[in-house]
This record gives C-alpha cells, structure tokens and sequence, in this order.
C-alpha cells in the first residue's frame, strides 16, 4: 500500500516535470490554433459585413459601440479642447498685425470685385439670394460639435459628432458649417452620430456648377488637409467648368441624404480625354476638412430635440 | 484573477482607441495618427507573449472598426491587428528588450499592420485610394508610432509585467 503511494507520487512528480517542459516547449512555439481561431473570427466579421451592406449583422454591435462609446468619446473632446488652442496663445503681436494686414488687403480686394461688378450682376445676386432664403426656409439646424475623428490610417474620412437621436439627427441627413458641405451622417447613436466627409471615396454628393446650372457627381479622393479634392463628373460632356466656378449640392428628393443649393467647392482645374466620355473638373472644397469643429445638421423644422435648433433666417427657437 | 486581468487590459485598449480618435486628431498629419492601440498591443506582445497578444489584438482591432466613427468593413483592423498582436509577440525574449529591439519591434508591427489594413481594403475594394497614397499614409504612420513609442510603450509594458501572473519556479 505504502509502496504504492510512493509510485503514485513519483508519477505525479514525473508529470509535473513534464508539464514543466511542456511550457518550455510552449514558450518557443506558440500555439498556432489561437492565432487561426482569431484570424477566422476576424475573416468572419469581414465577410458579414462585406455581404451584409446595410443591413449587416454587424450593425447592432456598432450601434452598442457608439453608445458605448460616443458619451466616452464627447468628454474627452471636451476635455482636451482648452489644450488644443494652447498654440494660439503663443501668437505674437506681429503674426496678429500680419494678419490684419492680410485680412485688409483681402477686404479692399473683395470690395473693388463688388464694386466692379456691373447692375445686372449684382440684381442678380440679390434674386439670388433671395432665391436661397426661400429655399432655406423649409430647413433647420441641429448644432453640434466634432468629437472624433476616424484615424487617417482607416482610409476612410469620417467623424463624430455629439449630437444623436435625442437631438433629432437621423442617418442620412445633411451635415453643412458656415464655410460649406461637410458630409452626411450614416449612423446615429443616442448621444452621437457619425459622419462621413465630403472627401471620403466612398462619398458621392450631386453637385450643380453656378456658372451654367450644369449638373453633375461629386466623388472624393479619400485625401484631407492639402491635397483634400473633389472631382467632379459633369453628366453634360459638352458643358466646360470653368476655374473657379462654385459648385453646390442639386438636392435630393425629400432632402435626403443631401439638401440642395448647400456650397461645396470651387473648380481649380479641368480634365478631359477622349476615352472618357464626360469632362472632369477637380474641385477644392471649401470647408477645412482637418479643422472642423461647430458643425449644424440639417433637420426638418419643428424636430424634437435636446437642444435649440438653429432655424432658418437666424431665428433661435 | 484572470476576470480582472482582462478588465484591465479592455479598459488600456478602450482608452487608446478614445484618445486616438479624440485627443490626437490635434496633431494629426492629414488625418493621420499615431496608432495607439497598436502600440498597446506592441506592448503586451513584448510582455506577454504572442497568444495574450493577437487576443488583445482581436479586441482592440474590433473596437477601432466598431467604435464611431468608423465606417468600413468592420474586422480589417481586428485581423491586422491579431498579425501584429501575433508576429511582435514572437519577437518576446527572456530578457528586457533593448529601446533598439522596442522601438524596431513598433516601426515593424506598425509597418506590418497599416499594410496589412490597407490591403485587406485593396482586396475588398473598400477604399478606392491610389497605392502610393496608401504608401505615403503607410509611412507617416510608421513615424508617429515610432515618435510615440517612448511615452507610451514604457508604461503599457509595465503594466503588463505587473499583470503578468507569477511565474511557476520548476
């Protein structure tokens, strides 16, 4: 009996020294069958989403994700805001006085353009704008402001931002700042929505030149900062864009995903070969892409909301 | 033990994926920005080893697909980042490593991962981009996890050697 328990414990001992080496061994090979079981899990993901489009399974999972994270991603930004103007602080009198000089020159230039232009022209802006007030109208404005931005390493331009469902914003509603276009927001959580840029290659936006009401499709090259450009496919190949034409959205039925007369960009270059059968024009958006900050969705007036809603004219409600 | 020891780990990553999204955006290069969860997971791969590693590499890879705003095909970054999780894990030795051998491991891992990123989106026609702007993103990339590599991989890896379970004397 004895003996037998001291062979029992011997090949305990034994398998204990074993399982010893079996970590050794382990140690220099790693198993194999974790990283296959996860590189799967990652093929899976991608091969729902990829097949789902929108109604991927994936979707409830992002929509948790943006609760989860978006009140995480709002207070950071809040957070780290103050800090982010600390440059500004170390501007000298004489950057400010450059500046000035600038902006001045800039003015006086502005005002002899406006002067320059002859009656006709200047009725014309005037109906103009009258034109867009009326069509402002039926439109308000959700302020919110940009929280996170999609790293430029995803390839794909987009951000959030902190207004959600509780403020009224849907996906596919226009996202516009005071310089311009933004993007359209594709989804929203309770506290925050993501939206994808003007600039983003996935991004098509119907776009009219203002110098021949020609119209024609917006598409972005996926860059931001210097090289963030447009093209722009005219439907009407005998239509020439000119330089510096501005180009604003035509408007789809319903205002969905983009309202119309909302500017975009400015044409700085044309393209056309014979193989194509449209003329390209490379249009530079006029919003700041890198810089974005106070943004306004675009809402049908009298939305629910958990803010003031910006309407049309100035008027605050 | 082990419940707290992931709570830990998930919280590290969940952070690195809001500051990269919230904080860095300041001082991004076009729109680009240090990796941060990549560089966590750099860390852990150093410490821990490649099977903790491409784990954590699957969950910081879903967060950054899943947490807005992102928008592509969710599990490009998952798989990118079990690769690097993985490949940095098998760099591991006995010994610290040298600040060479780390800050090689990052430019490496993140190399390995922007491109591996990068061209699961050339295959599944995800963003339609011009190779050498993948390239030139690619590279600036590697720069800011390099240029970040001193502030942030000293303290994710002693936090990962301290969550390190004892080691077993035989």
């Amino acid at each position: 009996m004895a003996a037998r328990d001291g062979h029992d414990r011997g090949a305990a001992s034994r398998e204990k020294r074993w399982r010893g080496l079996d970590r050794l061994a382990r140690r220099d090979r790693p198993s194999r069958s974790l990283l296959a079981v996860l590189v799967l899990a990652a093929a899976t993901m991608i091969t729902l989403d990829y097949r789902g489009g929108d109604d991927s399974p994936l979707e409830p999972a992002r929509a948790w994700a943006g609760e989860a994270f978006g009140p995480v991603e709002a207070a950071t930004a809040g957070a780290v805001r103050p800090f982010a103007a600390v440059p500004e602080w170390f501007r000298s009198r004489q950057d400010l006085r450059d500046d000035v000089a600038r902006l001045s020159s800039e003015n006086a230039e502005l005002r002899r353009t406006v002067n320059g232009t002859d009656l006709d022209r200047n009725r014309l802006a005037e109906y103009d704008g009258l034109t867009r007030a009326a069509s402002d109208t039926g439109y308000a404005l959700v302020p919110a402001r940009v929280v996170g931005y999609g790293p430029g390493q995803s390839f794909s331009h987009t951000v959030t931002i902190d207004a959600g469902t509780d403020a009224g914003v849907r996906a596919d509603m226009t996202v516009v700042n005071n310089d311009g276009l933004v993007g359209r927001v594709v989804r929203a959580s309770s506290s925050t929505a993501t939206v994808v840029l003007a600039v983003d290659s996935e991004s098509v936006v119907g776009g009219r030149l203002g110098s021949s009401m020609e119209i024609g499709f917006l598409r972005g090259r996926g860059m931001v900062g210097e090289r963030g450009r447009l093209d722009l496919d005219l439907v009407d190949d005998s239509v020439v864009a000119n330089q510096g034409d501005v180009v604003s959205t035509w408007g789809s039925r319903g205002g969905a995903p983009y309202v119309s007369g909302i500017p975009i960009g400015k044409v700085t270059a044309i393209f056309s070969s014979p193989r194509e059968t449209s003329r390209r024009a490379v249009v530079a958006p006029l919003v700041d892409f890198t810089a974005l900050d106070l943004v306004g969705v675009v809402v049908p007036p009298g939305t629910d909301s958990d803010r003031g809603l910006v309407e049309a004219g100035g008027r605050d409600r | 033990m082990s419940a707290a020891r992931g709570l830990v780990a998930l919280l590290v990553v969940s952070a690195a994926v809001v500051l990269q999204v919230s904080l860095f955006p300041h001082v991004a290069w076009e729109g680009v920005v240090p990796n941060l969860a990549l560089l966590v997971v750099v860390g852990a791969a150093l410490v821990r080893g490649p099977e903790t590693a491409a784990a954590l590499g699957f969950l910081a890879g879903a967060m950054i697909d899943l947490a807005p705003p992102a928008d592509h095909i969710a599990g490009r970054w998952a798989l990118a980042l079990v690769v690097v999780g993985y490949l940095a894990g098998r760099m591991r030795q006995e010994a610290r490593p040298s600040a060479t051998a780390v800050v090689a491991t990052v430019a490496a891992a993140s190399f390995v991962g922007s491109s591996v990123f990068a061209l699961s989106g050339l295959l599944l026609r995800d963003p339609v981009l011009a190779v050498t702007d993948i390239v030139e993103v690619v590279l600036v990339a590697v720069v800011w996890d390099v240029l970040l590599t001193p502030f942030v991989l000293p303290p994710v890896m002693a936090l990962f050697r301290r969550l390190e379970p004892a080691k077993v004397a035989w």
